[in-house]
C-alpha cells in the first residue's frame, strides 16, 4: 500500500458481507408481489423450422391460464442489442415470428396464475413446424450451400463490408518466406456455460402512476433499460429499474432477453409478471460462451523471433450474434498476444449456426486467444529448441512497442511477471532475463524503469 | 500404466474497458447532515466487490473514513447512468466518475470551511481520517462532519458532486484494424503442475502459481479472490466444462448439474499468487482491471503442463479423460 | 388436489403451512413464510444452494415434500443468526471473503453447521468431502474450506470456554 494513501490499498470488510453471511441479501429470486403472474415460455423443439401455425385452444382452457404472447403482440419484435452502440443489423426475434433458428427458442410466453398453471399451458400449446436443415459447424456454415440461418442471407456477422474483422500489420506471406520455421496450430474450445448460481430473471411490476418497475438481476440496468424501451417502444421514462445483487453474472446477465417480454406481459394483463429461467433454461436456452476454432501459423526465426503471425478464427455466435461480434473485434484486437511481431494478419468470423446463440462470457474474445497463443508459444520454443520461458521473454513486448492494431504499448509489465512467477515456483532464470524490463527499448536494456 | 507429472507456463495480457470504449460511467455524491457521502450509481455488484472498492476510492478522495461511504446503486431512478458491469471496466470507470464527483464535492466542502475557518481554500488540507485543517496550523482544524452540518443549517449549501468518465470511442479502420480498443492493460504469468493417470485419463491438477501486475490493488483480500475463484474456472474451462462435448454434434446437451460437469473442492489445486503494482496512468489511483482475466492463463498453463507430463498435445478443450485416452492410444499406436 | 396443513418447527417456533400435495419444503419456506435466505440455484438437487437442516441433518430443501416435515425441528439460516452479531460460522465466512455473490453461502454454511455439529474438529479431507454437493461458482472453494477450518476452532475453544 502507497503510504500516502489511507483507505485505497487496505483490505477492508466488504460492505455487503453482512447480508451475505445472514442470507439477508435481497436477490431478484427473494422478491414477490401480490397478485403476482409467472411467464413460461414455448420453446422450438428443433434446430431450425418454418413455423407453419400455433395452436393456443387447448392451452387457453388450463385453469389459471391468463394470456399468451406472440410475435404479433411485441411492437419492435426484432432488435438487436448492440444496437444502443451502433452495431447494425437488427436481427434477433423476442418471439420467433416465420422460422426459428436454434433448439429453444421462444415462440409464445404464456402468463398463468401459476408457474404449475403456465407450465401446463405451455405443454398444451401445439406448433405446426415444418424442419428445415439445419448447420452446427462454424466451417461448414460458410460453406456454398450451406443453409442461411441470418434473415439476411449469409452466415456471417459483417464487419464494414467484410465477412471478418480483420488486422493487418506488415506482410506475414513475405516474412514467412524469410522464415526458419513455420509453426501451425489449430485450436478448438467448447461452448461454456456461465452457470450462475442464481439463474437469469426479472419481475415487472405495473405502478400507481403508470410505470413499471423491473426487478431485475442484469449486470447493466441501462443496457436492459434502453432495450426493453425500443423492444416495447415506450419512453424510457416509464420504465424504472432496480437490480444491484447479482446472484453470479459472468456475462451471461448482460444479454436483454427476460426484461423485455415480462414487461410487456405486465402492460397487457396489469399485473405483476414474473420470469426466471430455470436452470435447465439456463443451460440450454440463455446464451453461452462461444465454441471457437483458431488457426495460428507463425513463421519463427532460427533464434526463436516470431516474425510473422497469421491467425483466423471462427466464433461460433449460434442463431443470433447477441455481443459476439463486439467480442470478434476484441479478440482481434488482442489475438497476436503480448509479444511484439512485425508482420501479422488476422481475420476474426463470427459465424451464425443453429446453435443455442452465444454471449459475453469473463474474458469475452481473449480467453480462448490466450489458449491457443499460449500453447503455441510452446510449440514455437520445441521447434527451435528453446525452454518455454526463453521463448516468451524474447518475444515479450516492450512499452512504445507497436501493437498489430497500430496502438503503442503501455503499460506493459509481462516481462515483469514472468520473473516473478519464476521467482516464485523456484525456477531459475538466466542473468539477462532477470535483469530485463518492460521500458522502451531505445532506454536501454534495464533502464527506463524503476 | 503410470502417474505422469509435468509443469506449464502460460503468459497473457488483458485490456480494461469495453472494447474501443465509448462507454460512460456516472457517480453523484452529496453530504448529509451527519457528514456522510451518499454515492449514486447504477452499477451493478456482481458479488466481486465494486460497491467496496467505489466506497474506498469514495472514502479515499474525500478524506474521510470508509465507514462514511453509502454506496447506493442499481436503480435508474436515483442512480446517473453506467454502461454496465462487465469488461473489467467497472473499478476503472466507476472509480474514476467517483474521483472526479468526489473532487467536486470536496471543493465545496473546502469552501464552507474555509468560510468557518476563515482561511483560504487553498490554505486547508485534509488529514484523510475525516478532519480538514489550516496548513501549518494544527490547532485550526474541523472536523469534515461538523462542516457538513453548518453547510446545511449555518450556510444553506448543498456538500455535493457530479463526475462522468468516458474513453471516447475509437473507430476501426476496416482495412488494416487500426484501432485503439482499451484503456491499459494487466498481465499475468501461472504455472501450473499436474498429474496425469494413464489409465482412467484423469488429470489432477496439482497447483496453480501465478504472478499477477493489475496496476493498484484498491482491495488486496478481494484481489486475492478474483485470482483464486478464476484459476478454479480456468481448471474448469480446461479439463470439464461444456455444453457440446462432441462439437459440432448437438447432442448430449446438459441440463442440470449432473450433466455439467465443474471440479468440486476435492479436486481443487494448491493455488498461490504474487500480486505486483505498477499503477497505470489513467486508472483511479492506478488502477487496471483484475475481474475477467483470472480464468486465461491458467487453461494454457494446464493444457501444456499435459503436453509436457505425457508428450502428447490436446489442442480441443476441454481436455476430458476420454480425449487423453485416445490421444495416448494415438501415440502409442501411431509412428512418434 | 386439496391443500392440506402441515405444522413442523422453523427456527424453534412453530409454524403452519397450507400447500398442495407434492409442494417442496424449499417453497413453503421461500413462497410462503417469506424465509428466503434458502435460495433457489436448481430445484433439482444438483446445487445445494437450498440446504437446510432437518433435525439438524443436512437436507435438499428442493427435493424434500413439505408434508415429510411435518413434526419436524427445521433450522435454515435465518435461525442460525443470533440476536446480536454473527454466529461463528458466519463470522469466520466474513473474515475470509468465503464468498463472492453470496448466493451458494447460506447452502454452504447450514452444510458446515451440520458437518461441525457430528465432527467439531474436522480436518481439511473432512471439509471438503462434506461440501462435494454444493456448487459456488466463485471462489474456487478455498476461502470456504478455511472459513469452516476457523469457525471450527472458534467454535471448539468457545465450548471449552476460553478465549478466542
Amino acid at each position: 500500500m502507497s503510504p500516502d494513501l489511507n483507505v485505497v490499498g487496505n483490505s477492508v470488510g466488504r460492505s455487503d458481507g453482512i447480508g451475505h453471511v445472514t442470507g439477508r441479501t435481497r436477490y431478484t429470486a427473494d422478491r414477490s408481489f401480490p397478485g403476482m403472474l409467472h411467464l413460461k415460455m414455448v420453446r422450438s423443439p428443433l434446430h431450425h423450422a418454418r413455423i407453419r401455425g400455433i395452436d393456443l385452444s387447448a392451452a387457453e382452457r388450463v385453469p389459471g391460464f391468463v394470456r399468451a404472447l406472440t410475435a404479433r403482440d411485441v411492437p419492435h419484435n426484432c432488435y438487436t442489442i448492440l444496437g444502443l452502440i451502433g452495431v447494425e443489423p437488427e436481427e434477433e426475434f423476442v418471439l420467433a415470428e416465420d422460422r426459428v433458428r436454434f433448439k429453444g427458442e421462444a415462440i409464445v410466453a404464456i402468463v398463468a396464475e401459476t408457474e404449475a398453471a403456465a407450465l401446463e399451458a405451455v405443454s398444451k400449446v401445439q406448433l405446426d413446424l415444418e424442419e428445415l436443415p439445419a448447420v452446427f459447424d462454424v466451417e461448414e456454415a460458410l460453406e456454398p450451400g450451406a443453409p442461411i440461418v441470418t434473415h439476411w442471407g449469409n452466415n456471417t456477422f459483417m464487419f464494414e463490408g467484410h465477412p471478418c474483422r480483420r488486422v493487418r500489420l506488415g506482410d506475414v506471406e513475405q516474412a514467412f518466406q524469410q522464415a526458419d520455421y513455420i509453426v501451425e496450430g489449430v485450436y478448438n474450445t467448447s461452448p461454456i456455460e456461465h452457470a450462475p448460481l442464481e439463474t437469469t430473471g426479472c419481475i415487472a411490476v405495473p405502478e400507481a402512476n403508470g410505470r413499471y418497475t423491473v426487478y431485475t438481476n442484469t449486470q447493466a440496468l441501462y443496457f436492459s433499460l434502453d432495450n426493453t424501451a425500443i423492444i416495447l417502444q415506450v419512453p424510457g421514462s416509464q420504465l424504472h429499474f432496480v437490480g444491484g445483487t447479482v446472484g453470479g453474472g459472468f456475462g451471461g446477465k448482460v444479454d436483454v432477453i427476460v426484461e423485455p417480454i415480462a414487461t410487456l406481459a405486465a402492460m397487457k394483463t396489469n399485473r405483476p409478471v414474473r420470469y426466471t429461467y430455470s436452470r435447465a433454461e439456463e443451460m440450454q436456452v440463455s446464451s453461452t460462451r462461444s465454441a471457437w476454432r483458431i488457426y495460428v501459423k507463425d513463421g519463427v526465426t532460427r533464434d526463436g523471433h516470431i516474425i510473422a503471425r497469421k491467425v483466423t478464427s471462427y466464433a461460433d455466435s449460434g442463431a443470433y450474434s447477441r455481443q459476439t461480434p463486439y467480442a470478434l473485434t476484441k479478440h482481434a484486437a488482442n489475438a497476436a498476444g503480448p509479444y511484439a511481431i512485425p508482420n501479422v494478419a488476422i481475420d476474426a468470423y463470427c459465424v451464425y449456426t443453429n446453435r443455442q446463440p452465444t454471449s459475453a462470457m469473463r474474458g469475452f474474445g481473449v480467453t480462448m486467444a490466450s489458449f491457443a497463443l499460449e500453447v503455441q508459444m510452446d510449440k514455437i520454443a520445441e521447434k527451435v529448441g528453446a525452454d518455454p520461458w526463453t521463448i516468451r521473454f524474447i518475444n515479450a513486448y516492450h512499452d512504445g512497442d507497436m501493437k498489430p492494431h497500430r496502438k503503442l504499448v503501455e503499460d506493459a509489465t509481462l516481462i515483469e511477471t514472468m520473473q516473478a512467477a519464476a521467482t516464485r515456483v523456484g525456477h531459475e532464470l538466466p542473468d539477462v532475463f532477470r535483469s530485463m524490463t518492460s521500458a522502451p527499448r531505445d532506454a536501454g536494456h534495464d533502464g527506463g524503469r524503476s | 500404466m503410470a502417474r505422469l507429472r509435468g509443469t506449464g507456463i502460460a503468459a497473457v495480457n488483458y485490456p480494461t474497458g469495453m472494447n474501443l470504449g465509448g462507454d460512460p460511467s456516472q457517480a453523484l455524491i452529496h453530504a448529509t447532515t451527519s457528514g456522510s457521502f451518499v454515492v449514486s450509481l447504477s452499477a451493478t455488484d456482481l458479488g466481486q466487490g465494486l460497491k467496496t472498492v467505489i466506497g474506498q476510492i469514495a472514502a479515499e478522495t474525500l478524506g474521510v473514513e470508509f465507514g462514511e461511504i453509502v454506496i447506493d446503486t442499481a436503480d435508474t431512478d436515483t442512480g446517473p447512468h453506467d454502461m454496465g458491469t462487465f469488461a473489467s471496466r467497472a473499478t476503472h470507470r466507476v472509480g474514476n466518475a467517483v474521483i472526479a464527483a468526489a473532487t467536486e464535492a470536496r471543493q465545496a466542502l473546502l469552501e464552507v470551511a474555509a468560510e468557518e475557518l476563515e482561511a483560504a481554500v487553498d490554505d486547508l488540507e485534509g488529514d484523510g481520517h475525516g478532519n480538514l485543517l489550516v496548513k501549518g496550523v494544527p490547532t485550526r482544524s474541523v472536523r469534515i462532519a461538523e462542516i457538513a452540518s453548518m453547510a446545511q443549517f449555518k450556510y444553506g449549501r448543498t456538500i455535493a458532486g457530479r463526475g462522468a468518465y468516458m474513453k471516447p470511442k475509437s473507430l476501426v479502420d476496416p482495412e488494416t484494424g487500426a484501432m485503439d480498443p482499451d484503456s491499459t492493460e494487466a498481465h499475468a504469468c501461472t504455472v501450473a503442475e499436474v498429474e496425469v493417470d494413464t489409465e482412467t485419463g484423469v488429470v489432477t491438477v496439482l497447483s496453480i502459481r501465478s504472478a499477477y501486475e493489475v496496476g493498484r490493488q484498491v482491495n488486496p483480500a478481494l484481489v486475492q479472490g478474483q485470482i483464486a475463484g478464476g484459476a478454479w474456472m480456468g481448471m474448469s474451462h480446461a479439463l470439464y466444462e461444456t455444453t457440446a462435448p462432441y462439437y459440432p454434434a448437438v447432442d448430449h446437451s446438459p441440463r442440470d448439474f449432473s450433466e455439467y460437469l465443474m471440479p468440486g473442492p476435492l479436486e481443487m489445486p494448491e493455488i498461490e499468487c504474487v500480486v505486483l503494482e505498477m499503477p497505470s496512468s489513467n486508472g483511479p489511483y492506478g488502477v487496471k482491471g483484475i475481474g475477467e482475466m483470472t480464468a486465461n492463463s491458467p487453461i494454457p498453463a494446464i493444457a501444456n503442463a499435459i503436453y509436457h507430463a505425457t508428450g502428447v498435445r490436446f489442442d480441443d478443450l476441454p481436455i476430458t479423460p476420454e480425449k487423453i485416452l485416445r490421444g495416448l492410444d494415438a501415440k502409442r499406436s501411431g509412428p512418434s | 388436489m386439496a391443500s392440506t396443513i402441515v405444522a413442523f418447527e422453523l427456527g424453534g417456533r412453530e409454524v403452519e403451512v397450507m400447500v398442495k400435495p407434492m409442494t417442496t419444503l424449499q417453497s413453503a419456506l421461500r413462497d410462503q413464510l417469506g424465509f428466503t435466505a434458502t435460495k433457489e440455484g436448481c430445484r433439482q438437487g444438483g446445487c445445494g444452494s437450498c440446504t437446510v437442516l432437518v433435525n439438524d441433518e443436512p437436507m435438499l430443501s428442493c427435493l424434500l415434500p413439505v408434508e415429510d416435515v411435518a413434526g419436524q425441528r427445521v433450522t435454515t439460516l435465518e435461525s442460525l443468526t443470533p440476536t446480536q452479531g454473527l454466529h461463528p460460522l458466519q463470522q469466520a465466512f466474513l473474515d475470509a471473503n468465503a464468498f463472492q455473490c453470496g448466493y451458494c453461502t447460506p447452502g454452504m454454511t447450514m452444510l458446515a453447521q451440520a458437518l461441525l455439529d457430528h465432527n467439531p474438529a474436522p480436518d481439511r479431507g473432512d471439509i471438503t468431502q462434506a461440501l462435494t454437493g454444493n456448487i459456488c461458482r466463485c471462489t474456487g472453494y478455498g476461502p470456504i474450506v478455511r472459513a469452516i477450518e476457523v469457525a471450527a476452532q472458534a467454535m471448539h475453544a468457545g465450548e471449552e470456554g476460553q478465549p478466542r
